[in-house]
């Protein structure tokens, strides 16, 4: 009897558990939370950090941006990407002060010695919920004195019973730069800050003369400690202050690192035994945001909800002319947020996160390589479209050139392919025309980007489209569209250059350049040879060095490399986040910084001074043109590409639209629930019969192994 | 058997310091102390001057084996191998790089891997026995040598081919598990389903014909052929003689598996969503995490030591005949 059970063992499980769920068999939520409108996403690593002060990565920021209010934030819909206030009542207000402390004009910019930006918040704004922010009748701190008897029975921050509220201040904006300043958070941009923020390293070094650089399990009070550039003018306004002018540091204020964080949370969480209990600020957030993070379980899952202290904001009332057409505007001054709940599931691998995408649980995602053949293809005119399946079931796709770039850098140190010279100069021109951009981005990007003529990408000011945008060293402009040069001019720069036919006539040798890349692997192979074929054009034999990535970046900070690839995205929308990859004070090898080609040139050089601190507008366009054409004619990158980021979201998820500067984006969203759950049970009705007839086909598989038993067990000797 | 039991754990000290020195060289052989901390402070805007802050921080300014600055027991004390592997005799795993306690990351994440292994370990030792004892029974017959060909191209088979496979086939044609994810409780069984599921199917193979062949060895002995002369009912046999005997050999396989299971599938942790102790290994490889990677690979090390001590003594458990000296 048994022995017939266990082939159905399978289907009377599937039977059992869908007998006991109302939802599809494969539903991986509760269905308690159907018809609702959560919006469901993913995360593929665990975030490393939730501390406004150190999280400078795209996962971590789709959790913190939420949570954590700066003073400013970008416009969702205006193009191109504009500043607004966010928690700040307007946007900073600027004045230019001389070495005395004198007011100054702006256009002084010799005298200029500092600049003081002036940040007034709104008045109003709570934070979210927090034991912190906890009092108890008498008005005293409930959770800021525990002793370890208190934390008895305390695992996860939800084991505090009691939760409060407070006000945002200006104090707690200074109070956060205050953090980025102190050594023992490790900060990512105090590198940057030290150079503008005044008062910088004088207060690093009296927090390290007070506290140490690293102490454990007590609570430095940054507030008793002066910091000169930074200033409380009254309960809602703070000054910074900076040397000299350095406009972008607006973008900054727009960025999870200049959040406000109250003093509370800081001594809260470094008590004695929470770090033990894993209870810490990296963790466990507090803002002011309009969600806050309810479930922390970065091993499985994270769940954002409402924060109901939320001070309040209404959804974009204008942007882009067609966002009207395109129902970006339906929600036009609703109040923000507009779904309740968001739940991020960790998935790790790209074919389940694909497959439950196409079930209708996840509400959008990206197209990697695996998926791109089902989900995209190109047109008779080489337009992009979606695939008969895609449209089904009512997928949509946005696509944008993303603020980034991917270059293929070369070592100006470098004796054979770097410096100033001529030859140099004309190998490194003649490798930028044979190295086919168009052929590369179309077999290794599924065409998703687009060439680049420069650092600066499209949307960014700065970038020059059209004929007067061209690269005109390794671009014709032909029928209106660029034309990469033939293959035979190419040639013909390099026996300009004495490398005919890639001999090396002074040499008399074959020409020999190397590659250093940190991919490796069967999927790095083709990519190889591609390459190599592409330096083939011209004679050159390239050898490839792959590395992993931290020899990699070993030689690139020694210099040791020669021909690299690299990238970089945005941090903000100004031309001054990509030039400063070429200024020569950022050179690599020299100075650490991100100038990983050491190109220095003086005229360069003198054009970004100029160029970084002033306006956007035709003069700085005009620096800005004389610049690119410096980096186009000494060619220190072949520009590589721009990448091009496809979307696919489906038709139950509203306002979407890519903003690629933005990170706070989960408010503007809304889901149409009883949509998503008519479509999920379309799509996801079980389908056991197969399984009926396996468990019947194992079961007659038993059968001569019955009958052969039988036989030899009640058979008579022959 | 005290004695003996003391004397293995005792040569489990010299083993583990090797095991310890040998993940110490390759990590540090891979990753430096500055690679560690660029992976973790990020690529951006990173100085030198945070880099060894960073390391100041964690211990990892001090030199790897040697400290040529300090003098006498120092020189070997004040060094990162010393400070970060001599407590994990005592199971202080410490904090990971990222500042989390280890010990009790494991103790979280232990559940789920055993949530999958246990179940597939018991139903896969019960499926392939099963399979086993019916082939060995028909040997020599189409159905043995049908079931070999079969274990055969089963254990041909990537198990990285079944997972895809079995989510393909089971949570997006059929539609009728989830194709990944994890949750405790009773609505977390349908998310067990499948993993156990393709780990019974994918082990199916070399254990049946594994165990095929210890059951064919005992058949062939001659107190099996004893019994048979004495018409005894063939499945009394083939469980009460047969299965009883085959047991040893088994149970060596199986026991010194036992302790693993804790330690996760890495693949099937990773493809399902299943915030096991595999998934986490991985993580601290990809992080280049030392603290978590060197605790783990110390804790994959007692466990199989564990596991090869628990065998001795099963030995004993079985078969009477066996004693440990």
């Amino acid at each position: 009897m048994n022995d017939r059970i266990i082939p159905w063992f399978p289907a009377i499980i599937a039977c059992l558990l869908g007998a006991c769920s109302e939802g599809a068999w494969n539903n991986p939520y509760p269905n308690g939370e159907q018809a609702s409108n959560v919006v469901y996403s993913s995360f593929s690593e665990r975030p490393k950090h939730l501390d406004p002060v150190r999280s400078y990565s795209s996962n971590e920021y789709q959790f913190i941006a939420q949570i954590y209010e700066p003073p400013l934030q970008y416009h969702y819909l205006a193009r191109p990407y504009k500043l607004i206030p966010l928690t700040a009542a307007q946007l900073p207000q600027v004045r230019y002060l001389d070495a005395a402390g004198r007011p100054v004009s702006r256009e002084r910019h010799g005298a200029i010695a500092f600049s003081e930006y002036t940040v007034s918040i709104q008045p109003g704004i709570h934070y979210q919920p927090h034991p912190a922010l906890a009092r108890d009748e008498q008005g005293n701190a409930r959770y800021l004195h525990l002793n370890a008897e208190d934390l008895k029975g305390v695992h996860v921050l939800g084991d505090f019973s009691m939760t409060g509220t407070r006000e945002l201040t200006a104090a707690d904006y200074v109070y956060q730069i205050k953090r980025i300043a102190s050594p023992y958070l490790h900060s990512p941009i105090a590198g940057v800050m030290r150079e503008y923020i005044a008062g910088f390293d004088a207060f690093r070094e009296e927090v390290g003369a007070r506290y140490g650089n690293s102490p454990k399990g007590v609570w430095q009070d940054l507030r008793s400690i002066d910091f000169s550039g930074v200033s409380v003018d009254d309960r809602y306004t703070y000054r910074i202050r900076i040397h000299g002018e350095y406009p972008q540091l607006v973008y900054w204020l727009a960025m999870p690192f200049f959040a406000p964080m109250p003093w509370e949370a800081e001594k809260f969480y470094s008590q004695p035994g929470m770090e033990e209990r894993n209870i810490t600020l990296n963790w466990y957030p507090v803002g002011t945001g309009p969600f806050m993070l309810t479930e922390n379980n970065p091993n499985l899952r994270m769940v954002m909800e409402k924060n109901p202290n939320f001070h309040g904001e209404q959804y974009p009332t204008y942007g882009e002319a067609q966002d009207l057409e395109n129902g970006l505007l339906d929600d036009a001054g609703k109040a923000l947020p507009l779904v309740p709940k968001a739940v991020y599931s960790l998935e790790k691998e790209n074919i389940p996160y694909w497959n439950k995408f196409l079930q209708g649980y996840y509400d959008a995602s990206g197209v990697s390589s695996d998926s791109f053949d089902q989900a995209i293809q190109f047109g008779s005119q080489g337009d992009v479209q979606l695939t008969e399946l895609m449209q089904a079931k009512d997928i949509q796709l946005e696509t944008s050139v993303t603020t980034s770039i991917l270059y293929m850098g070369f070592n100006m140190q470098d004796p054979v392919v770097g410096g100033f010279s001529e030859r140099a100069r004309l190998l490194r021109r003649a490798i930028s025309i044979a190295v086919d951009y168009e052929e590369y981005i179309s077999i290794f990007a599924n065409g998703r980007g687009i060439p680049a003529q420069g650092p600066v990408p499209p949307g960014i000011f700065g970038n020059i489209e059209g004929e007067a945008g061209i690269n005109p060293y390794v671009y014709d402009w032909v029928d209106g569209e660029p034309r990469r040069k033939d293959i035979g001019e190419a040639r013909q720069l390099m026996t300009r250059a004495g490398y005919e036919d890639g001999i090396d006539q002074a040499a008399g040798k074959p020409l020999v350049l190397y590659f250093d890349t940190p991919g490796a692997g069967p999927g790095a192979k083709a990519h190889f040879n591609w390459m190599r074929k592409q330096y083939q054009k011209l004679g050159i034999q390239l050898v490839i060095r792959a590395t992993d990535y931290n020899r990699f970046q070993e030689k690139m900070r020694k210099g040791t490399g020669q021909i690299f690839q690299w990238g970089w995205n945005a941090d903000y929308p100004d031309p001054e986040n990509f030039f400063f990859l070429l200024y020569g004070p950022n050179a690599k090898v020299k100075h650490g910084g991100e100038n990983t080609a050491n190109y220095q040139n003086l005229e360069f050089d003198r054009l970004f001074e100029q160029m970084k601190n002033i306006e956007n507008g035709p003069v700085r366009l005009e620096i800005i043109r004389q610049m690119t054409r410096i980096l186009q004619r000494d060619a220190p990158w072949l520009w590589g590409h721009h990448p091009k980021a496809f979307s696919l979201f489906h038709s139950w998820y509203k306002n979407v639209k890519p903003n690629l500067m933005a990170n706070n984006l989960l408010k503007y969203k809304r889901v149409d629930g009883e949509l998503r759950d008519r479509k999920r049970a379309e799509w996801n009705r079980p389908n056991y019969w197969p399984l009926i007839i396996l468990s019947v086909l194992l079961l007659v598989s038993f059968i001569p192994a019955v009958v052969g038993f039988y036989r030899r067990e009640h058979g008579t000797l022959k | 058997m005290i004695a003996y039991i003391v004397r293995r754990a005792l040569y489990a000290i010299p083993i583990l310091v090797g095991v310890n020195i040998i993940t110490f060289l390759l990590f540090f052989v891979v990753n430096t102390p500055d690679d560690m901390a660029r992976m973790f402070l990020g690529q951006k805007h990173v100085t030198e001057a945070q880099i060894e802050d960073w390391k100041t921080e964690r211990g990892y300014h001090r030199p790897l084996f040697y400290n040529a600055e300090a003098e006498g027991m120092d020189s070997l004390k004040d060094t990162i191998f010393y400070t970060k592997s001599l407590r994990l005799f005592v199971f202080d795993f410490g904090r990971s790089d990222s500042g989390r306690d280890i010990s009790f990351d494991i103790s979280q994440r232990m559940w789920p891997s055993l949530a999958i292994a246990v179940p597939q370990l018991l139903i896969g030792l019960l499926v392939a026995i099963t399979f086993a004892l019916l082939i060995a029974f028909f040997r020599a017959t189409y159905i043995d040598y049908w079931a070999v060909v079969l274990c055969v191209a089963l254990m041909s088979i990537s198990s990285l081919f079944y997972i895809i496979g079995g989510q393909f086939v089971m949570g997006k044609l059929l539609r009728v598990v989830p194709i990944s994810g994890f949750e405790s409780g009773i609505f977390g069984i349908k998310f067990l389903i499948l993993p156990v599921l393709i780990g019974v199917v994918g082990g199916i193979g070399s254990s049946t014909r594994w165990y095929r062949t210890i059951f064919l060895e005992e058949m062939n002995k001659d107190y099996v052929r004893t019994v048979r002369a004495k018409g005894i009912a063939e499945q009394t046999v083939l469980f009460r003689h047969v299965l009883r005997n085959a047991l040893i050999p088994i149970l060596t396989g199986v026991v010194v598996i036992l302790p693993l299971l804790f330690m996760g599938s890495l693949i099937t942790e990773s493809f399902f969503g299943i915030p096991g102790l595999g998934s986490y290994t991985i993580d601290a490889i990809n992080r280049q995490d030392f603290a978590i990677v060197r605790s783990m690979v110390f804790l994959g090390a007692v466990l199989y030591i564990i596991g090869l001590l628990l065998t001795d003594i099963s030995y004993t458990v079985v078969d009477p005949r066996v004693r440990l000296s």
